[in-house]
């Protein structure tokens, strides 16, 4: 962000917007005006989000595991995930060495989820981002072009949504052969859908808004109107979709890995779970070999929910409510 | 694992049900009963839409499992290395080295005849494996969900009703944490704390080998011991759905005024609720779960694998394994194929419900 | 600052602003309010949205209750029957038939609700179920509060219908099938159902086209005449309270700058706020208020930051260098007739004459009085 060409003297105004326009020959640039007004849209955004409890929580639980994730090289050792080095006994139950315990070939389960963070989180996150950039496409064309296009996109929208996302993401991985890649284009491919009609909604309504017609007056070609207009209006409600969807992104991933569709070189949280499931720890009574994994799926599924719903109860007053 | 229940309840800003074109046609704002033209028209919209929808299902079944679809020479020989002439033989038997074009004509025409080929693992016709699977699906999925949607709307309302109360937040707070857990992983862990903990339900299968009496009661018995644990699991994710939707579409009506005249006539409060909002509640709430519907697909499919019940989900992850192009085709042609006709009945239920005839859209 | 407005109210039963007791002075009001303080508790703090009310309406009595939107007009409404949201602030009392409404169990309450009172709500549109046939939504209060069969009560429900001019078998209809007009005379009948003392009618035609406003309020002034109903009407619209009720209320901030006669409030208000509602309805024909149309600048306070003094002060046309700072209640311009100004006094029956005037040609184009209440 940068800041206004000409800040306001001191003493006098509290911003740029303060000065009516053409009183003063301190003239603020249009960008600089823009930049202070998004400036304090975020700030009020911050502001609002503040007061949600749930979504603070979510916040934190977050960046906790953000850092556990990124910083994991410096305080583990990667090379104890290969079974070669498998530093414990089989099926150990936690301890003072091993936390959680270790799997059927004796490695640390607390590693391997710490590990598995990495390519969950970077599989959710990327597949998520994917969905929403393929669903703002979809949404803002259907609802720029109208017609029969407009139509079309929509039709094709709903079918996705019908769907059985996971049936569909199954089909896919099955046909493309199983690897990070292509899981993340089938999650992507197969949960867009919602984010185009949140999308095209809210496009529609940005498009009837007089500045609109004006820039449309002015010759404002499409892609003008689009980026400058619509798409910075519908950047907050984008990121509250994108958010959620990492929830839902991730999960899909699980699922996808504990049917035997994995990335097969990696370890993920869903593929610890799988690994649990065929090595026979339920019979077993391993109950350190499922409990570490899945709480961890819960823990950032949870988090991005809360997270995404507290962004939406800021965008949408009316889920506020009355105390 | 399926659509977002919380990204669903705004998502659907222009009213609701499946279909744009349907909405925007069918859109009445005089205040008269719609004529029984309208309403055949409405019908022949919902009815061309499902199958515009499932001729496309038909086509992606064929571009996935056909087209992209890797080699299903080498999935039916399995690990062992064919020969030449084995492998001509097989691509002759499958039609492979005909042109697309005609693999595809031929495809529609089996489909059509509903000859749907055999399954690379038993040469069975996959037709009888989907049929004879069938009811046990039916069983757990219908169990799961009678109990999913009576408690769900039933806690929803609730929860939507007293909004800001400790109730409604721990009921959401449940619900966000069902909904976030992985159905398998809740299966695993029920398993083990039920089964090989406590020892009070079978660990998987629908049936046990022995130890069962030959009558019907000791049967049905059996089955249903099976059933708690698959069942309750299912129902526990698509609960938590049914009580966020529930609870939104409460919240949705809850500043109407005839809430207000409800009250005023001298109801009691569950009265208000009971008679008059979640009537009202219950309409969007028809289409979202209609909308959900593929998830239930979705649930199964894990909480079968889970449990091993011997329903469409389990012969859906076998097939998986092999993996058994035929059966995954029929199968996710079923799949598919049902959701957009539940959906389309789900819309004309709609029509019936709501005697506005969806006037406010 | 607000308690003084109580104390200059008369004691009940010999309230001046009442017409002569139909029953000599024996017989008990049917609504009385004493003092009512009704305060919001919102998230920008407290908002206090009545501020020291008192009125008294008789069996069979008329009364109009006028104001802007957010005047605090239509949470009087609302509190003759305890339905304001939970966590205001109410005090001071509400007597319907001599039983306090506010004091009262919840289980009394509920007995009493539709009853004793009934309200007619604004919006029919949205004060009927929609997924509920008329015939039952009307009957529902006859059901509940009579304990007769549902049959039966649908079958009076049939006969009130007839009585506000719905044909029989509208009776299946639901809401939505209905136009306007016939959603309101509905909400009438549903307000007749119980035979109540006393209805609220609450912006009851405000939504209505002129020509079905007239119908509407015909019917509900011929009925509340039959049944001897004490009839408490709201609306932003002088003049059709005027041509409706015996008395009139008007409604400022919260508390009340002028109650008389209707006829003669409407032709000569004494208080500058009301001067300007009723000059806000031009008299069809006269080509001086053509010329001159009248209208009031700015907006109503916001009621969590009152102006000092006389909240009127900031839009008064006729100001005075003491309004700021002196508080000024409701005093006596004639035995039957109170406005709350200073110039009550000072000028005496003057007040009457047109406010313009004070001010000339420097009075702002008309501002159409927002519809509707917060």
């Amino acid at each position: 962000m940068s800041a206004p060409s000409t800040p306001a003297p001191p003493g006098e105004t509290d911003g740029p917007r303060a000065t009516p326009p053409g009183s003063a020959p301190r003239l603020t640039s249009a960008r600089a005006i823009t930049w202070a007004r998004r400036r304090k849209a975020l700030a009020d955004f911050w502001r609002q989000y503040r007061r949600q409890s749930a979504g603070l929580v979510g916040l934190g639980v977050l960046a906790f595991i953000a850092l556990a994730t990124l910083l994991a090289p410096l305080y583990t050792d990667e090379s104890q995930l290969r079974a070669v080095n498998a530093p414990g006994e089989r099926l150990e139950s936690p301890s003072g060495e091993f936390w959680f315990g270790t799997d059927e070939v004796g490695r640390s389960i607390l590693l391997q989820v710490i590990w598995g963070a990495r390519v969950s989180l970077q599989i959710g996150i990327v597949a998520a981002v994917l969905a929403v950039g393929l669903g703002t496409l979809v949404g803002m064309m259907a609802a720029h072009y109208g017609g029969w296009a407009s139509w079309l996109l929509m039709r094709l929208t709903d079918w996705f949504i019908v769907l059985p996302s996971l049936v569909l993401a199954i089909a896919l991985v099955v046909a493309l052969g199983a690897s990070r890649f292509t899981i993340i284009l089938a999650i992507a491919l197969t949960s867009w859908a919602g984010t185009a009609r949140l999308v095209r909604a809210q496009t529609m309504s940005i498009e009837g808004r007089p500045y609109l017609e004006r820039a449309r007056a002015l010759g404002a070609g499409h892609w003008h109107q689009m980026s400058r207009h619509v798409l910075p209006n519908l950047m907050p409600l984008i990121l509250a979709s994108a958010t959620l969807q990492v929830s839902s992104a991730i999960l899909t991933e699980a699922s996808l890995s504990f049917l035997g569709l994995g990335d097969p070189s990696t370890v993920s949280w869903g593929t610890i779970l799988e690994r649990a499931f065929h090595a026979g720890a339920i019979s077993y009574g391993a109950w350190w070999y499922m409990l570490p994994p899945g709480f961890a799926i819960l823990a950032v599924v949870l988090a991005f929910t809360l997270c995404g719903r507290a962004m939406e109860t800021v965008l949408n007053p009316r889920l506020r409510g009355a105390r | 694992m399926g659509i977002q229940p919380t990204a669903q309840v705004p998502a659907l800003p222009d009213g609701g049900a499946g279909t744009p074109g349907g909405d925007e046609a069918t859109v009445h704002q005089q205040p008269f009963t719609p004529s029984r033209r309208d309403f055949w028209r409405f019908l022949g919209l919902k009815f061309s839409g499902a199958v515009i929808s499932l001729v496309l299902v038909l086509f992606t079944a064929f571009f996935i499992f056909r087209i992209i679809g890797g080699d299903p020479v080498k999935a039916i020989g399995g690990d062992t290395p064919l020969t030449p002439s084995q492998r001509a033989e097989i691509e002759e038997r499958l039609g492979l080295n005909e042109p697309l074009t005609v693999q595809f004509w031929e495809y529609i025409r089996s489909v059509l005849t509903l000859d749907w080929g055999t399954s690379y693992v038993n040469n069975q016709q996959v037709t009888d494996l989907l049929l004879a699977r069938l009811p046990n699906t039916l069983l757990l999925t219908g169990t799961a969900l009678v109990i999913a949607a009576g408690l769900g709307i039933w806690i929803g309302a609730r929860a939507g009703w007293r909004q800001g109360s400790r109730f409604e937040k721990s009921q959401v707070g449940l619900s966000l944490a069902l909904w976030s857990a992985p159905t398998f992983w809740l299966g695993m862990i029920v398993i083990i704390i039920f089964s090989v903990q406590l020892g009070l339900f079978p660990v998987n299968g629908m049936r046990s080998t022995r130890g069962v009496g030959d009558g019907f009661w000791p049967q049905s018995l059996d089955v249903a011991h099976h059933l708690v644990l698959p069942a309750l699991t299912m129902a526990a994710v698509i609960y938590a759905q049914y009580v966020l939707i529930m609870r939104s579409s409460i919240l949705e009506e809850r500043g109407n005024d005839y809430l207000t005249v409800a009250k005023a006539k001298g109801l009691r409060d569950d009265v208000v609720r009971r008679r008059h909002a979640v009537p009202n509640a219950l309409l969007p709430t028809v289409t979202l779960i209609a909308l959900q519907f593929g998830a239930i697909f979705n649930g199964a499919l894990l909480t079968e694998t889970i449990f091993s019940w011997p329903g469409l989900g389990l012969l859906f992850y076998e097939a998986i394994r092999v993996p058994d192009i035929p059966l995954l085709q029929l199968l996710f042609i079923f799949f598919a194929g049902t959701t957009i006709i539940a959906n389309m009945l789900a819309d004309i239920l709609y029509r019936f419900l709501d005697p506005r005839v969806r006037s406010s859209a | 600052m607000t308690t003084d407005a109580t104390e200059q109210e008369p004691a009940p039963g010999t309230d001046p602003g009442a017409p002569e007791p139909r029953g000599g002075s024996t017989v008990r009001p049917t609504l009385q309010i004493e003092d009512l303080r009704i305060t919001y508790r919102g998230s920008r703090g407290e908002i206090p949205a009545v501020r020291g009310i008192s009125l008294t309406l008789n069996p069979g009595d008329t009364l109009g209750l006028a104001g802007e939107s957010g005047c605090g007009k239509s949470t009087v409404a609302a509190a003759v029957l305890r339905l304001l949201p939970p966590g205001t602030e109410v005090t001071g009392r509400i007597l319907l038939d001599g039983e306090d409404i506010l004091a009262m169990s919840f289980g009394k309450l509920r007995a009493v609700r539709w009853a004793g009172a009934s309200i007619v709500f604004q919006g029919a549109m949205h004060s009927l179920n929609p997924v509920h046939r008329i015939a039952r939504q009307i009957a529902e209060p006859i059901v509940l509060h009579e304990g007769v069969g549902r049959e039966a009560a649908e079958a009076r429900a049939v006969e009130l219908m007839a009585q506000v001019g719905l044909p029989a078998w509208r009776a299946t209809s639901y809401p939505h099938e209905l136009s306007g007009g016939q959603r309101q005379r509905v909400m009438i009948a549903m307000a007749l159902a119980c035979s109540p003392q006393l209805i609220v009618a609450d912006e009851a035609t405000t939504a209505l086209d002129v020509m079905i406003q007239a119908q509407v309020l015909r019917l509900l002034k011929q009925l509340v005449t039959e049944r001897h109903i004490a009839l408490v009407m709201i609306s932003h619209d002088l003049s059709v309270l005027a041509d409706t009720c015996e008395r009139l209320a008007v409604m400022y901030a919260g508390r009340l700058v002028e109650h008389g006669p209707s006829h003669e409030v409407f032709a000569g208000a004494r208080h500058p706020y009301a001067q300007a509602l009723s000059a806000a309805f031009p008299t069809v024909g006269d080509p001086a208020e053509r010329r001159n149309p009248q209208g009031l600048a700015g907006d109503p306070p916001d009621p969590a930051d009152l102006p000092t003094g006389c909240s009127f002060h900031p839009r008064c046309p006729v100001v005075m260098a003491e309004c700021p700072t002196t508080p000024v209640t409701l005093r006596a311009a004639r035995d039957d007739w109170q406005a709350a100004c200073l110039r009550v006094e000072d000028t005496g029956t003057d007040t009457g004459t047109d406010p313009a005037a004070a001010t000339g040609d420097d009075l702002p184009a008309p501002t159409l009085l927002t519809k509707g209440d917060a």
